[in-house]
């Protein structure tokens, strides 16, 4: 028994879906079938009317998306094909997995065909103005010669995208038409005479002018805008002509002497020093130094460099090592995760950090880029050094009566030894010019620690570390209170 | 001055934005206008609408609002001592431009640049007045990317944020020395801070506020930079440390490598050259192979010793020509990682691979049933019924690979 089975022009996959279904359903080996499009020649059979379905059938989801795309080719042989494929998965389940079948091979090929010619149909199709159809919307047309039988599956592109106007795009095969917000198919038909719109020959112009005659790659811009679709872009028109000129051009740019700068420039160049930048607006000449810094060649990786922040007298300042990701990205000192630790241990021993200069020995961050991330890598010696000229401006400044430094880092740029801060931790000595000195861990090397009971004691160290600063900073600047809001060093812009 | 028509400007102001290369509309958020109450969608992919006869992809409305500068940068067609023609749009003539043409699908969106006139925060006031413009009175809802002025007050970044799919800000250069001598009014440092403002402000949109609020979106798109190449005396190494580092420091959606290219009425600051499009191309190949394929950058840009790319062979194939020991690679065996190391496999290919050997062991056919360019990669593979046999190892592997000999044009 031979089926004969003839699919519509407009709804082919709902269509090709429900006969495909019904065969199935009824076991029709894909060799009794005949398919056919619309307009394809009478075969000896006629058409046999699709079998009901019967029974649930389960098709791979894969397919289905497949076939959704197949159906819209305009290679007879499709429907075939497909049914074949569908036919062979329902013993094969994992069919549709398998890159290396023929079968398959040859639907993804007409799928790519098709979404290609779909998507060269959102690209070029131009549409025309018709001028206002009511008061609120607008009204425009378009003629478009597309390859497969494109026109129905990419029409709802067109109505989400242009949602407040009416549309008409009309092409030999099928036509869309998108009135009042609703869209519908008709048959296809010939060329209209299409009304003029001046705009086309603004983007003609735009078009010229956008091309760079110094970059000629005529390949390139044909494979993705191949000819046949030029006869219906208004732009394309320019083409022979922007090639053929664009050697002239480029030799005329090459060959021009250069010409002395007109009146204006030096006027405005005068000008242009009377604005002063406002993210470089009014800053303490310190910072602004600091920021300006290329002693070292940290500078060119960073974003910026972070300079200290608080109170300008603080009895107390508490030095880190080098800003972190965020620290870098925001300007500011203590703003990452080692600093929202710090904030919580110092609020467990009720210490506030606003009333602390807090900075770091290196003022640039120092990192490794991997992927998306920056990776931390420890400032080298030559960079503590080079640095510690602004850490010393800084101590000039403030006067702090006690230092707190966190860490390794800290520790070299104060002692010149980063060496055991575990033993050298919790003990107060004295620098040359007599600022008291306390070495405790940097909270990194917490936030580090994997074991808990490690972390914890270490946690508690720092606790009292900090305490220990706080007491001694407050009991020997009895005579100079703490600006509680005194005003910061420098702000972020 | 003379009055300009609208066509006039758009002329000039065409004419003066060609040199920058992104015209991405790819990555925002998805929406669209069937509830018929605006114009415009947006689903993720770009589309270009058009090609010009460069090659390059035509999808954006890409304009100056005014090619007046106030700055002096050697490499640029618009800088103050440049003698070209001037023009300015009014605020209204870029919103009817971008929406007239939007409605005859030429384009996806705008990308607006400008000259620096007066002040950066004026000009950028008035580029944001454009977002708003569409987005509020135009209920537009397609692309809109903003170069953004590094300059400006930190309040006009941020609102251009909100308003745009994409936010750019151009290091020009791949070296502060190189900015310091090319463009002396822009400060490397001050790009660096408005990329991490930027970032930042990305950051915290993407945040749930502890009632599980949303804020608004900033730049869905993300932000991108562009370096010119060709115009300083940097190495590739250089180009490519630098792009490593802004990929991981601002999570940047693309760095744009941009030949330097003759421009009318040049400086004697800079002589024209011949743009090098093809160091351009093996820039974004290698660009390519650090962020996807798993490369790190002294592998890419150690095969040479002057730190440059070979311009004869793409990247990934100097690099497996430099480790002939690693192969012949078994496409039944190998794991992703070598896989994407072969010269001619691309990640689809890999993830196919991957897939289909599940069920069968590949053979070289199944390879050319896939899609996979073997005339490259059979060299480098063993798979079921093919062996590259003494190919991988014959001393004239290089020149195998060598392009044809060019034809001498007479340009």
């Amino acid at each position: 028994m031979s089926h004969r089975i003839t699919l519509p022009r407009i709804g082919t996959a709902q269509a090709w879906r429900d006969a495909a279904r019904g065969l199935l359903g009824a076991g029709v080996p894909p060799a009794d079938i005949a398919w056919g499009d619309e307009d394809a020649p009478a075969g000896l059979f006629d058409a046999a009317p699709a079998p009901p379905a019967s029974g649930a059938i389960t098709v791979p989801r894969s397919f289905l998306s497949l076939a959704q795309s197949v159906v819209w080719h305009s290679d007879p042989a499709r429907f075939a094909l497909l049914y074949r494929v569908l036919w062979r998965s329902q013993d094969a389940p994992h069919l549709m997995t398998d890159r290396a079948d023929a079968d398959l091979a040859a639907l993804r090929r007409m799928e790519k065909n098709v979404h290609r010619c779909q998507h060269k149909m959102k690209a070029f199709v131009r549409f025309r103005d018709l001028g206002s159809a009511s008061d609120a919307r607008r009204s425009f047309v378009a003629w478009f010669e597309p390859t497969h039988h494109t026109v129905e599956p990419t029409a709802p592109f067109f109505a989400r995208r242009f949602g407040d106007m009416d549309w008409r795009i009309l092409t030999p095969d099928v036509s869309a038409s998108f009135i009042g917000g609703e869209l519908t198919f008709h048959e296809g038909q010939e060329k209209p005479p299409l009304p003029e719109d001046a705009s086309e020959e603004l983007w003609t112009t735009y078009f010229r002018n956008i091309f760079n005659p110094a970059r000629l790659k005529v390949k390139a811009m044909q494979s993705e805008m191949p000819k046949k679709y030029w006869k219906n872009m208004p732009e394309a028109a320019a083409i022979p002509e922007l090639i053929a000129s664009a050697p002239a051009r480029v030799r005329a740019m090459n060959e021009a002497a250069p010409t002395l700068p007109p009146l204006r420039a030096g006027k405005v160049e005068k000008q242009l020093a009377a604005f002063g930048s406002r993210w470089s607006g009014s800053r303490d000449e310190l910072s602004a130094q600091i920021s300006a810094c290329t002693r070292c060649p940290l500078y060119c990786m960073a974003t910026q460099a972070v300079p200290g922040e608080g109170p300008s007298q603080a009895a107390l300042m508490i030095v880190g090592e080098q800003p972190g990701d965020q620290e870098d990205l925001q300007g500011r000192p203590f703003v990452g995760p080692a600093g929202q630790l710090f904030d919580r241990l110092a609020g467990e021993v009720d210490f506030a950090r606003t009333t602390a200069f807090v900075t770091n020995a290196v003022k640039h961050f120092k990192f490794k880029p991997q992927g998306r991330r920056r990776l931390h890598q420890r400032p080298n010696t030559s960079e503590i050094d080079q640095c510690k000229w602004w850490l010393d401006a800084e101590r000039a400044t403030v006067q702090p009566k006690v230092i707190l430094a966190m860490g390794a880092t800290a520790a070299t740029a104060l002692t010149g030894d980063g060496r055991g801060i575990g033993t050298r931790r919790g003990r107060v000595s004295t620098l040359e010019d007599g600022t008291a000195l306390i070495l405790t861990y940097h909270p990194s090397y917490m936030l580090r620690l994997r074991d808990t009971d490690q972390r914890a004691q270490a946690e508690e160290a720092f606790r009292q570390d900090l305490a220990l600063a706080h007491r001694l900073s407050r009991s020997i600047s009895t005579e100079r209170p703490v600006e509680e809001d005194g005003a910061p060093m420098r702000r972020a812009h | 001055m003379k009055s300009q028509t609208l066509q006039n400007k758009l002329a000039i102001l065409s004419d003066a934005a060609k040199y920058d290369a992104s015209c991405a509309s790819s990555g925002s958020t998805k929406r669209d206008s069937r509830d018929g109450k605006g114009l415009g969608s947006n689903n993720g992919a770009g589309i270009c609408h058009a090609y010009a006869p460069d090659g390059r992809c035509i999808s954006l409305l890409k304009i100056l609002m005014t090619n007046f500068c106030i700055y002096d940068c050697a490499y640029c067609v618009n800088r103050v001592s440049s003698n070209i023609e001037r023009a300015r749009f009014t605020v209204d003539e870029v919103v009817k431009l971008t929406i007239e043409f939007y409605r005859r699908n030429y384009i996806e969106g705008l990308f607006l640049s400008s000259g620096i006139i007066r002040s950066p925060d004026v000009t950028m006031s008035d580029m944001v007045q454009i977002a708003r413009k569409l987005r509020g009175e135009e209920n537009f809802r397609g692309y809109i990317h903003l170069k953004t002025i590094p300059d400006a007050a930190p309040e006009l970044i941020a609102e251009a944020g909100r308003l745009a799919d994409r936010l750019s800000i151009n290091v020009e250069l791949p070296t502060d020395t190189s900015v310091t001598q090319y463009a002396p009014e822009k400060d490397p440092g001050q790009i660096r801070r408005a990329m991490a403002y930027v970032k930042t402000r990305k950051v915290e949109s993407s945040d749930k506020s502890h009632t599980g609020k949303r804020p608004p979106k900033f730049a869905p798109a993300g932000q991108s930079t562009q370096v010119i190449v060709g115009a300083d005396a940097s190495n590739d190494a250089t180009i490519l440390g630098q792009s490593t580092r802004l990929y991981s420091s601002y999570g940047l959606k693309r760095v744009y490598y941009s030949a330097f290219s003759p421009i009318p009425d040049s400086t004697k600051a800079l002589p024209l050259v011949r743009p090098p499009l093809q160091r351009e191309h093996r820039l974004y190949q290698a660009d390519w192979l650090l962020r996807f394929y798993g490369f790190e950058l002294d592998e890419i840009t150690g095969v040479t010793a002057d730190g440059n790319l070979e311009l004869d062979y793409d990247p990934k194939l100097a690099w497996a020509l430099a480790h002939q020991g690693l192969f012949p690679v078994d496409v039944n065996k190998a794991s992703r990682e070598l896989l994407l190391r072969v010269p001619g496999f691309g990640v689809k290919t890999v993830n196919r691979i991957l897939t289909t050997r599940r069920h069968r062991t590949l053979r070289y056919e199944d390879l050319t049933r896939m899609g996979v360019p073997m005339k490259k990669a059979r060299t480098f593979v063993t798979a079921g019924g093919w062996s590259p046999g003494g190919l991988i190892d014959s001393a004239n592997l290089r020149a195998q690979f060598a392009p044809p000999p060019e034809q001498l044009t007479l340009l």
